[in-house]
């Protein structure tokens, strides 16, 4: 009895499908896409709300030219300080109160902790996290939630690559922010040196309140380390630039590529004193005169010009953000007339070698069903006193 | 040896950042009997205002007095219109106030001056010091931090506004009955606070960058230095600071590790409050029933 009354209903359902499917993604109207998003507007994090801001700016240029099937898309925006509580109140509200079809690019290790597990409990495609912490990469545990830029975790391998390649027995101190953030640096040079890691590596964390990192800079020092990770926030990392500068003995310096900023994280260490800092780059700089014909770059600046007048070209999360904004554009158009939660998850984890106009020429965006991180490749850079020049080839990370 | 020797020092050289915001919270609790949460963001705020006006052209010296003088004024402003509508109010109602100020600098200063790091000059940067155990502007923070000590220690101990102060601190009835304007000295000791406090930023600012967040680790361990020193003791809050300073390096370095040097130093500060509750110099408070 009961198995035929299931039977009935789940035929009625089948019939009802494709209507039902359409009419109930929420956030999904004939006219209109929500996309919810929760971003540092204000606390420690806030020097990276402006990548949400050009994110903004960049839906609205796609909303001018008539939309994605012609509905608009309707960026909903809040501020969670980067804080963990705040995230979950927020994703809460934009997911059971504003209704968002998808969530995008939202921001910071430590809040997506917070609201990873519920989203995913929820169903709701989480796309392109703002982190490159590994764990938002992980189809097993998260099937809803990718990242999109190399994680931190991948850009340690590729460190300890070259590392590996020029200095065999090098002696490498890591300054690291103890959180995700940091550690999975660590972890991307474990994964590489293996078993010759613990004669190699000297750690010293710092936490991100922290007024002076020049204690840990001291113990990494006295170890008589050729190679100094800075695994670190811009803030810390400039600190770092400037104490490592005037160090008897120099180690060669590496910041993440969190901490590149010209203009908010070299310009305050001082010029000078950050030639030589090696990093890794995805995107083009904005300060680099080679790209100063670059199409995509020419598209970027006119886009900026046009819709975000008061954003600094030489900040580089203003590049980003229209990178992110970009990406997700292109996976709803990939959706067709449909998009329903699934469709939009299957798109974005459906990419193939899609170029994105910031992108350095030969990186792509690659995404399957096993594969939840749409970048993974990097090139070196080195400061020269103006800005970073690329040298070496493009380089991937470990096969984990 | 050559590491001890470098851990100690450096660990003085960011005590005596602890000290100088140490400094401005004794000032504060000796003048109005409260810890003022928001003492480390008025700071920051001080210290904008002065990159500001260096950026406007200002010479350093004029541009630091300057701001010495708009910070007392607004420390006054700020006491006399917003905290003396809470003078009679319980404590906590207080602690909210300090707790709405210390979010409502820390915004401010977010909207004006936006997020990104900025350079904040030192006086003595072409100084060299000949060593590198030690840079120029860290040693400059040591003499400053001990010359405001003396001043501090001199107004309290041998100025009869100094005494007046503390008799407003310590029973505000009894000191209006015996003829002292409760409500200005007050007010008087919020600007004096803040001043202090500008100092204390503009002495940091170099150290650290300028940025809206520079005080939120630094005003936790001047909290802990304050107490550990006795919070109504000015040379208490500079060895207070020292000692935290200090503490930190050396257990970080060689007991428990960078990530848990923190909790540790302030787990000792707490031994200290509970087996000796007035501080290092503080004086046992003795309370008439």
């Amino acid at each position: 009895m009961i198995e035929r009354r299931e039977f009935l209903a789940a035929s009625a359902a089948a019939l009802l499908m494709p209507q039902l499917a359409r009419a109930q993604t929420p956030g999904v109207t004939d006219t209109e896409i929500k996309i919810g998003n929760s971003f540092a507007y204000s606390g420690p994090a806030s020097s990276f709300a402006t990548h949400a801001k050009t994110a903004a700016a960049y839906f609205k240029m796609i909303n001018d030219q008539g939309g994605i099937a012609g509905r608009k898309l309707n960026f909903i925006s809040y501020d969670d300080a980067a804080s963990p509580p705040r995230a979950i109140e927020q994703v809460r509200k934009l997911v059971e109160q504003d209704e968002v079809a998808v969530l995008f690019n939202t921001f910071g290790t430590a809040a997506n902790s917070a609201t990873v597990r519920y989203v995913n409990e929820k169903k709701i495609p989480q796309l392109f996290v703002y982190s490159g912490a590994d764990k938002f990469s992980d189809p097993k545990t998260y099937p809803w939630t990718l990242g999109w830029q190399p994680s931190y975790r991948t850009e340690g391998q590729i460190y300890a690559k070259y590392i590996r390649a020029e200095k065999p027995n090098a002696k490498i101190g890591i300054l690291f922010q103890n959180d995700d953030f940091g550690k999975d640096y660590v972890a991307g040079f474990r994964d590489v040196l293996g078993a010759s890691a613990d004669s190699m590596l000297k750690t010293a964390a710092h936490e991100l309140t922290d007024a002076s990192i020049d204690s840990q800079l001291l113990q990494l020092q006295s170890a008589g380390i050729d190679y100094l990770i800075s695994a670190t926030g811009p803030k810390h990392a400039a600190l770092a630039i400037r104490k490592n500068a005037e160090a008897a003995t120099r180690p060669l310096h590496i910041v993440t590529n969190v901490s590149t900023s010209v203009a908010s994280v070299l310009t305050p260490a001082g010029l000078d004193r950050s030639v030589g800092l090696i990093s890794s780059s995805y995107l083009k700089d904005p300060t680099d005169v080679v790209w100063a014909d670059d199409a995509g770059m020419k598209e970027w600046r006119a886009f900026m010009a046009k819709h975000y007048p008061e954003g600094d070209l030489k900040d580089i999360n203003n590049l980003i953000g229209y990178c992110f904004a970009f990406t997700l554009v292109k996976v709803l158009q990939a959706c067709g007339r449909d998009f329903s939660r699934e469709n939009i998850l299957k798109q974005a984890t459906n990419m193939n070698n899609v170029t994105v106009p910031g992108l350095l020429p030969g990186i792509t965006l690659n995404t399957s069903s096993s594969n939840y991180r749409p970048i993974r490749q990097l090139q070196l850079t080195r400061f020269d006193g103006k800005s970073w020049v690329r040298f070496g080839q493009i380089i991937k990370g470990a096969d984990l | 040896m050559d590491q001890l020797l470098h851990q100690v020092v450096n660990g003085l050289a960011t005590g005596a950042i602890y000290a100088v915001i140490a400094l401005a919270l004794v000032m504060n609790f000796n003048s109005t009997g409260h810890i003022n949460f928001a003492q480390g963001e008025m700071a920051m705020f001080s210290t904008y205002v002065a990159w500001t006006l260096i950026a406007m052209g200002m010479p350093y010296g004029v541009a630091f007095l300057v701001t010495v003088a708009i910070s007392f004024v607004g420390g006054m402003l700020l006491e006399r219109f917003v905290l003396h509508r809470f003078r009679n109010a319980p404590l906590l109602s207080v602690v909210v106030v300090f707790i709405a100020l210390f979010l409502g600098f820390n915004a401010v200063a977010g909207w004006i001056w936006g997020p990104v790091l900025k350079d904040f000059p030192s006086p003595v940067s072409s100084y060299k010091t000949g060593t590198s155990l030690v840079g120029a502007h860290e040693l400059f923070v040591g003499a400053v931090a001990g010359a405001m000590l003396l001043l501090l220690y001199g107004f309290f101990r041998f100025t009869t506004l100094g005494l007046k102060m503390r008799a407003v601190a310590c029973n505000p009835t009894s000191s209006r009955l015996v003829g002292i304007r409760v409500s200005w000295t007050l007010a008087l000791g919020w600007g004096l606070a803040a001043s202090i406090g500008a100092v204390a930023g503009m002495l940091i600012a170099p150290l650290t960058f300028l940025d809206p967040h520079m005080m939120t680790g630094i005003l936790l361990y001047a909290f802990a230095a304050a107490l550990l020193g006795g919070v109504d003791s000015p040379p208490g809050a500079v060895i207070g600071g020292l000692v935290v300073g200090v503490a930190e390096n050396l257990l970080g370095a060689y007991v428990v590790g960078a990530e848990l040097k923190m909790s540790v130093a302030l787990v000792i500060v707490v031994l200290v409050l509970v087996y000796r509750p007035q501080g290092i110099l503080g004086r046992v408070t003795v309370r008439r029933v």
